[in-house]
């Protein structure tokens, strides 16, 4: 039971954190609460789907399962990468200079658009992810670890690595880290804010992708509606490991995932989204900076 | 240079179309494609030739304005009311029911963005769960009617201290976050609000709602018919306009708008920003206990379902379209998120999406909404950092 709920909330954490991800990622820059990154997250979802009817409408799924699905997850975080930078550009770019609640409202107000738009055109009843892998798994210490499971963790793992790699080595993430330290500054030495932004909303946006294809893939079911509640846990998962700080969303989201599925398990399971919000409540007031957070001084 | 531009508008709409492309297949986006195109490149055209001639209209309208600044001085204005309120009482007279219905829907709405106008246009708080203590009010109605058998009366004040005091009690800790933080936390709390409401069957009967509530009475008469329940709540109307007037010009009020455009210059004239926030968050919440109250008496009949983040953004929607901290701003905002969708049933599908997509355009065209708030305190930064 407890190895069981161990391995679920890792499963469920590896997906928090690919969110979060984009959630700091984009705080630490623009110090703005993207609303609209849960919707993208629920957009990964629906095009997974999308494009998986499309390849088995074209046969590739008889003919090779697996270059099937590696192509409509690269299709799905192209075009997530694509929404993600058409709603900076056409959305928060205008408001740079805008006191903070505009771009929050205008966030909001893509979220809301986004959720719709979808409904309208895909429905509002549950959309089934096809079902590939048996319900078969791995035994690990007595606990059945199914092979969906095992990839969402293999695969958060990987890219979360990917994602250190590119902040702390190239050129881009160099720009990136200059750019959430001090805009100013960074503009001056010639980094291109706008395309460093454009950038991180592209990242992001491609790990919220992959985060939505696995869990439509984990469950097997998506809903229009999935985005907002995924959206405030993977904010929650961000605020745990310190806004603006990468590896803390890696393990705010991780934290997140265990203390859910643990209290599901142990507690109550009909309280299940409530605890997110508990914690974040806890921790915004206990210790606002997070755990990898610097602690933020008011400028005068 | 002008073959770039045009360059550029074909991406733009190829852009458009290709995102639109796996939602909606191939023909509507090619349509997407060529209306965006279309659109583009006609608002260019639009803008390259008439730019001299909008020019014109402003200055047109602003000597319109200044026209009705001169009507508006010459005192005229006191007459004006008198025939608005005459107007909205005689209304019952002629309306049907379905006018009134929206009509009484209407007024709940305006005490409710009455309310959190004071938190987010006054004092300058984020507040994304206000939808909470709406719901605070109709559930503490509801239960005092249905478990204790208190008339609407003697449970109205009761509801209503409670929905001040927990608007107090949450706003004590969460006063001490900056601004977004402070409206994570004002969500979470709304959310949690929704989720004990819909899991804790023993006492709210979970999603299936509260049913027979008693409506109000007056001089031992139940208000029963559509046409009092619109003169109950006008009356609670104007006493919310009213009451939230005169706090906003006193003393608190000042210290409210002193806090939001500069906290630490408030706090060198010697102002307590905590606890007048405080008072703001309280003060606040009590007008949505009021109107939460109302709405249970109203329907009969309250459910989880009436108080989800939706609601909280629709009222924060009518705030910010009416204009941030203007009172008669608010009212038009939420008479007008009411009664556009009402008139716009036919395409009610559309609805959200126009209200998502009308935000951002809000936002990036006018941000201060329809009303400036009077030229003593625009301008500035409008939540705190």
């Amino acid at each position: 039971m407890l190895t069981q709920q161990l391995i679920n909330g890792l499963t469920l954490g590896g997906v928090y954190a690919l969110i979060a991800l984009g959630y700091t990622m984009v705080y630490g820059i623009l110090e703005l609460i993207n609303f609209a990154h849960g919707e993208i997250y629920m957009l990964g979802a629906y095009l997974g789907i999308i494009f998986l009817a499309f390849f088995t409408a074209l046969g590739l799924i008889a003919y090779n399962l697996p270059l099937a699905l590696v192509l409509s997850l690269i299709l799905s975080i192209v075009f997530c990468s694509g929404y993600g930078y058409a709603i900076e550009k056409i959305a928060y770019r205008p408001l740079r200079q805008a006191p903070r609640l505009s771009p929050l409202i205008s966030a909001i107000g893509v979220s809301i658009f986004l959720q719709n738009y979808v409904m309208l055109t895909q429905g509002a009843t549950d959309k089934v992810f096809p079902h590939f892998f048996e319900k078969t798994g791995i035994d690990i210490l007595n606990t059945k670890v199914t092979y969906t499971q095992l990839l969402i963790i293999v695969i958060s793992a990987v890219l979360m690595f990917l994602l250190h790699l590119l902040i702390k080595k190239t050129r881009i993430g160099k720009a990136m880290r200059a750019v959430s330290q001090d805009k100013t500054m960074a503009s001056l030495v010639g980094i291109n804010l706008d395309t460093v932004i454009s950038i991180t909303f592209i990242i992001g946006s491609g790990l919220a992708a992959v985060a939505g294809f696995m869990v439509a893939m984990y469950y097997g079911l998506v809903n229009y509606s999935i985005g907002y509640i995924a959206g405030i846990k993977a904010f929650t998962a961000a605020v745990l490991g310190g806004i603006g700080s990468i590896p803390g969303a890696m393990l705010g989201g991780i934290i997140l995932g265990l203390v859910e599925s643990l209290s599901a398990g142990y507690i109550s399971s009909e309280y299940k989204d409530a605890y997110a919000f508990i914690l974040l409540i806890i921790i915004l007031l206990i210790k606002p900076s997070g755990l990898f957070g610097a602690s933020h001084e008011e400028k005068v | 240079m002008k073959k770039k531009f045009n360059f550029k508008i074909l991406l733009i709409a190829f852009w458009t179309g290709l995102l639109f492309l796996p939602f909606k297949g191939i023909e509507a986006a090619a349509i997407l494609f060529a209306v965006v195109l279309a659109s583009l490149f006609f608002i260019k055209l639009i803008s390259q030739h008439t730019k001299t001639s909008i020019e014109k209209i402003q200055t047109k309208i602003l000597l319109l304005n200044k026209k009705l600044q001169f009507i508006k001085s010459k005192k005229n204005i006191f007459s004006g009311k008198i025939l608005l309120i005459i107007f909205i009482l005689s209304v019952p007279f002629f309306a049907k029911d379905y006018f009134l219905d929206v009509a009484v829907l209407t007024g709940i709405y305006i005490i409710l963005a009455q309310g959190l106008n004071v938190v987010v246009g006054f004092a300058g708080l984020l507040n994304l769960g206000f939808v909470a203590f709406y719901a605070i009010g109709a559930y503490s109605y509801a239960l005092l009617n249905s478990i204790f058998g208190l008339g609407f009366w003697s449970a109205l004040p009761i509801a209503v201290f409670i929905t001040t005091i927990s608007g107090f009690i949450l706003a004590i800790p969460a006063l001490r976050l900056r601004g977004d933080y402070l409206a994570i936390v004002t969500l979470g709390f709304g959310e949690i609000v929704r989720l004990v409401l819909n899991n804790w069957d023993s006492v709210t009967k979970g999603p299936n709602g509260i049913g027979d509530i008693a409506g109000p009475y007056i001089f031992g008469m139940t208000i029963n018919k559509l046409s009092h329940y619109y003169y109950l709540i006008f009356i609670f109307v104007l006493l919310s306009v009213f009451i939230i007037k005169r706090v906003y010009t006193s003393r608190i009020g000042r210290a409210w708008v002193a806090i939001r455009e500069d906290e630490i210059a408030s706090i060198s004239l010697g102002i307590n920003p905590t606890s007048y926030k405080l008072y703001a968050f309280a003060f606040g919440s009590f007008w949505a206990g009021i109107a939460g109250v109302l709405f249970s008496a109203k329907m009969r009949f309250v459910s989880p379902e009436s108080f989800t983040f939706m609601e909280s953004v629709l009222i924060l929607s009518m705030v910010i379209l009416g204009g941030l901290g203007s009172l008669r701003g608010v009212i038009l905002g939420a008479a007008i998120l009411v009664i556009l969708p009402e008139m716009l049933r036919e395409v009610q599908l559309y609805r959200m999406l126009a209200l998502g997509s009308g935000l951002v355009l809000l936002m990036i065209f006018r941000p201060q909404g329809i009303f400036r708030p009077s030229s003593s305190h625009h301008g500035g930064k409008i939540v705190s950092t």
